[in-house]
């Protein structure tokens, strides 16, 4: 044996198998997700001006902020950079008008952070996607600030219109159609984000491309936004219609009222979802569902929000019920 | 088209560092520690006291029960110590320290020349138990309890197990390309032993070249068969290889010869053929030695009981402080926290792992990614083993979550964005629930 080999091993780490993992992480996954968003985000920025920014900056820092003093507070791990808390600062400025008052968004960041995703536990443990819980804290107490768009600051400054839904559900489908022109431009306008909406419910074509890279990445599945998108759109197209039964207009609503922004960035939050692809597609379908009756029937213009939320509340059932084929119950 | 299973994963084999390098045979130590409990089942009792001079290949403690196996002296030398050392599995355990005396002398009528065809099949039964043969890929259970299924288990498939799916470990790899003859000697031995026609033998895409030596082996034997097998783990699962090559999955619960199946590791049909042809005992095997932190990985053929660092030592010692040091692969090995433990019959590989290696992070709460779900070959739900597991709701996890279904290959914590050490709460339960059991 040689003698001279450097056989230095200090104090060893023992610990149960494997020894080896992969480097994907929390953090990783978080930052990818805000990176896919962040086109869109932008784009926001150049529709909106100014007040797009400082929306989704107050939403962001609040939300850090708040998450901060709460693991503080609670001597928990300091993981803020983790992005996952920055996530739900810009998903919810996504999720409201630019326009807004600056305490708006402020207190839907900490409703957010502190109500729905740490009195439950904190990221993992809670039910809720959290920016959805901020969206609807801050619709139901402020309704008008919330539903009152701007225009488009590229286009007409300083003028407030309804949204392409607002108007669908106010004053019917042809107004709409007549208010952009035609059938075409008002596609066009929806799927580039030339018309009024919430930050980051504009510009489908953006919203996509990110969710695409997300796919693409082997962070979202790809079932639950086409399952729910495709769900809205079937079911629009057949009781959506003034005229009767398949007579809707299934294109405009699937562009339209965050659904995209809903189903590929927080129909697939992965906390609050089902853990299987099946129960995921049976989340998606159920949310697709409600989104519809929400708006066809419903007092809201549009649904997505409240869709995924009630969903949500569905998701532990749904993993109890839907199980993976187990080795040995297969063939 | 390469056959597969669900689910797995697909690490960096890490191979690279021992594949292309020949089975090099280790000098004889000058003391070897051998336990006297190498296998899964009853210990040993020695049966030899200290001052006793003893010969290469003699009986040094023997098996008191069926699910055992006896020990053989790895050497010629003297007796120095019989007290508890580090043990790589059971933590320490009675050893038999024997001082080399260079000699390497065999005990008397060994190595002898047998032909394995003459021989009755219960004489080859007795010989696999006489020499100690226990199954040489890490699990340790005593060959010839597998080879003698019950009466109304019958065998119709041999399965020789050539995957090597772990990262880092070539031994087997080596041994099927330079003893591919050798091999397929054992194979039959096996496949006559259990009275099969039909034999496979299963080797992962990523060695070709074993899969080359391996099919010119075999061919003009009947009924023998290589498969090459997609690179991915847990390929080399005894209940995944099934699953791939004969299409039928192990009831839970169950035992490969519940669907007519036996698996052997390579290194163990080789020791096989060697018993049976020579009555040679298992005393030396081949380990890969290797790892970020090792300077020069190799594989070697160590006799049993030499050390971890005598073996570290043999390859150049160490580049940095390991982090940790594994006997067996990186995703199913055992950490070690000393290198004074022995080589035994189950060590396929000691790896000594560097910083960069095992990333190990700190522990987050599980996000429910659903990457473990898609990654178990299985078919369970790790992320709620964890979760449940980490509540001490044993019960639950064994109960509703089919705890006793996880055959622990590490697949979903390899994955697990959040660093969560679902096996580690695995094996916590399923020994709370043995507790229970056994109060009851």
């Amino acid at each position: 044996m040689s003698a001279e080999a450097k056989i230095d091993v200090g104090t060893l780490t023992v610990s149960a198998s494997p020894h080896i993992r992969c480097d994907e992480s929390i953090g990783k996954i978080m930052w990818s997700v805000n990176g896919a968003l962040a086109p869109a985000a932008l784009f926001s920025v150049y529709q909106f001006g100014l007040p797009a920014i400082t929306n989704m900056l107050i939403c962001i820092i609040a939300a850090v902020a708040t998450e901060y003093l709460i693991l503080k507070w609670q001597e928990k791990p300091m993981v803020i950079n983790d992005g996952s808390a920055f996530l739900t600062g810009l998903l919810l400025a996504m999720n409201i008008p630019a326009t807004v008052p600056w305490y708006i968004p402020l207190v839907g960041s900490i409703a957010a952070i502190g109500i729905a995703k740490h009195t439950m536990g904190g990221l993992g443990y809670n039910i809720y996607n959290p920016a959805l819980v901020g969206r609807a804290f801050l619709l139901a107490s402020w309704p008008i600030a919330m539903t009152t768009w701007p225009s488009m600051a590229s286009k007409l400054d300083g003028v407030t219109s309804a949204t392409p839904l607002g108007i669908l559900k106010l004053q019917g489908y042809d107004k709409l159609v007549q208010i952009f022109g035609d059938k075409s431009d008002l596609y066009t306008a929806m799927f580039f984000g030339t018309r009024s909406g919430s930050m980051g419910e504009t510009s489908a074509v953006l919203l996509i491309l990110g969710g695409i890279f997300l796919i693409y990445r082997g962070y979202i599945n790809w079932q639950v936004p086409v399952f729910m998108i495709g769900t809205v759109g079937f079911l629009t197209f057949a009781f959506g219609g003034k005229a009767g039964l398949f007579t809707g207009d299934p294109i405009l609503h699937m562009m339209s009222g965050g659904l995209i922004l809903g189903a590929f960035y927080m129909a697939t939050d992965m906390v609050t979802i089902p853990i299987t692809i099946k129960g995921q597609i049976l989340f998606a379908v159920g949310a697709g569902m409600l989104t519809v009756l929400i708006r066809l029937l419903g007092g809201y213009p549009e649904g997505v929000c409240y869709a995924i939320l009630l969903m949500n509340c569905v998701t532990p059932l749904i993993d109890r019920v839907v199980k993976p084929v187990k080795y040995g119950a297969r063939r | 088209m390469a056959k597969s299973f669900r689910g797995g994963v697909h690490p960096d084999d890490r191979k690279r560092y021992t594949a292309s390098k020949p089975i090099e045979i280790a000098p004889i130590p000058e003391k070897v520690i051998i336990p006297v409990r190498q296998h899964i089942g009853a210990p040993c009792s020695s049966t030899v006291k200290v001052g006793d001079l003893v010969k290469k290949g003699q009986v040094i403690a023997e098996a008191q029960a069926f699910v055992s196996s006896p020990i053989h002296a790895s050497t010629s030398g003297k007796v120095v110590e019989i007290a508890e050392y580090p043990h790589p599995v059971f933590g320490t355990c009675l050893s038999v320290v024997i001082e080399s005396d260079g000699q390497d002398e065999w005990v008397e009528g060994l190595p002898l020349q047998r032909d394995w065809k003459t021989l009755e099949i219960t004489e080859i039964k007795e010989i696999i138990r006489q020499t100690g043969m226990v199954g040489m890929g890490g699990a340790t259970f005593p060959t010839h309890v597998k080879m003698a299924p019950p009466a109304e288990k019958p065998i119709h498939t041999f399965i020789l197990n050539g995957a090597e799916c772990e990262p880092f470990l070539t031994a087997d790899h080596r041994v099927m390309l330079e003893q591919s003859e050798r091999v397929v000697t054992g194979v039959q031995i096996a496949m006559k032993v259990l009275g099969v026609t039909k034999g496979y033998i299963g080797i992962e895409e990523n060695k070709p070249d074993a899969i080359a030596a391996m099919n010119k082996a075999c061919s003009g034997i009947t009924g023998l068969e290589v498969v090459a097998l997609q690179t991915k783990y847990p390929q080399g699962a005894e209940k995944t290889l099934i699953g791939v090559i004969c299409g039928t999955d192990v009831p839970t619960g169950g035992l490969p010869m519940d669907v007519g199946v036996v698996v052997q590791n390579v290194g163990t049909v080789v020791a096989i053929a060697d018993a049976v042809e020579k009555g040679i005992p298992l005393i030396e095997r081949v380990t890969t030695v290797t790892g970020g932190a090792v300077v020069n990985p190799k594989n070697l053929l160590l006799r049993i009981g030499t050390t971890f660092s005598q073996a570290a030592a043999l390859c150049g010692g160490f580049t940095e402080v390991p982090a940790k040091v594994i006997m067996g692969g990186p995703m199913m090995g055992m950490a070690q926290r000393t290198l004074d433990v022995p080589i035994i019959k189950g060590t396929s590989g000691i790896l000594a792992l560097s910083q960069t290696d095992v990333n190990i992070g700190p522990e987050r709460p599980c996000i429910r990614c659903g990457r473990c779900v898609d990654a178990c070959p299985m078919g369970l739900i790790p992320s709620m083993l964890s979760i449940v597991g980490e509540r001490g709701l044993f019960q639950v996890a064994k109960e509703e979550y089919d705890l006793l279904d996880c055959v622990e290959c590490g697949s979903c914590v390899y994955v697990c964005p959040a660093k969560r050490n679902i096996v580690h709460y695995i094996k916590l339960s399923k020994a709370q629930n043995a507790a229970v059991a056994v109060k009851k």
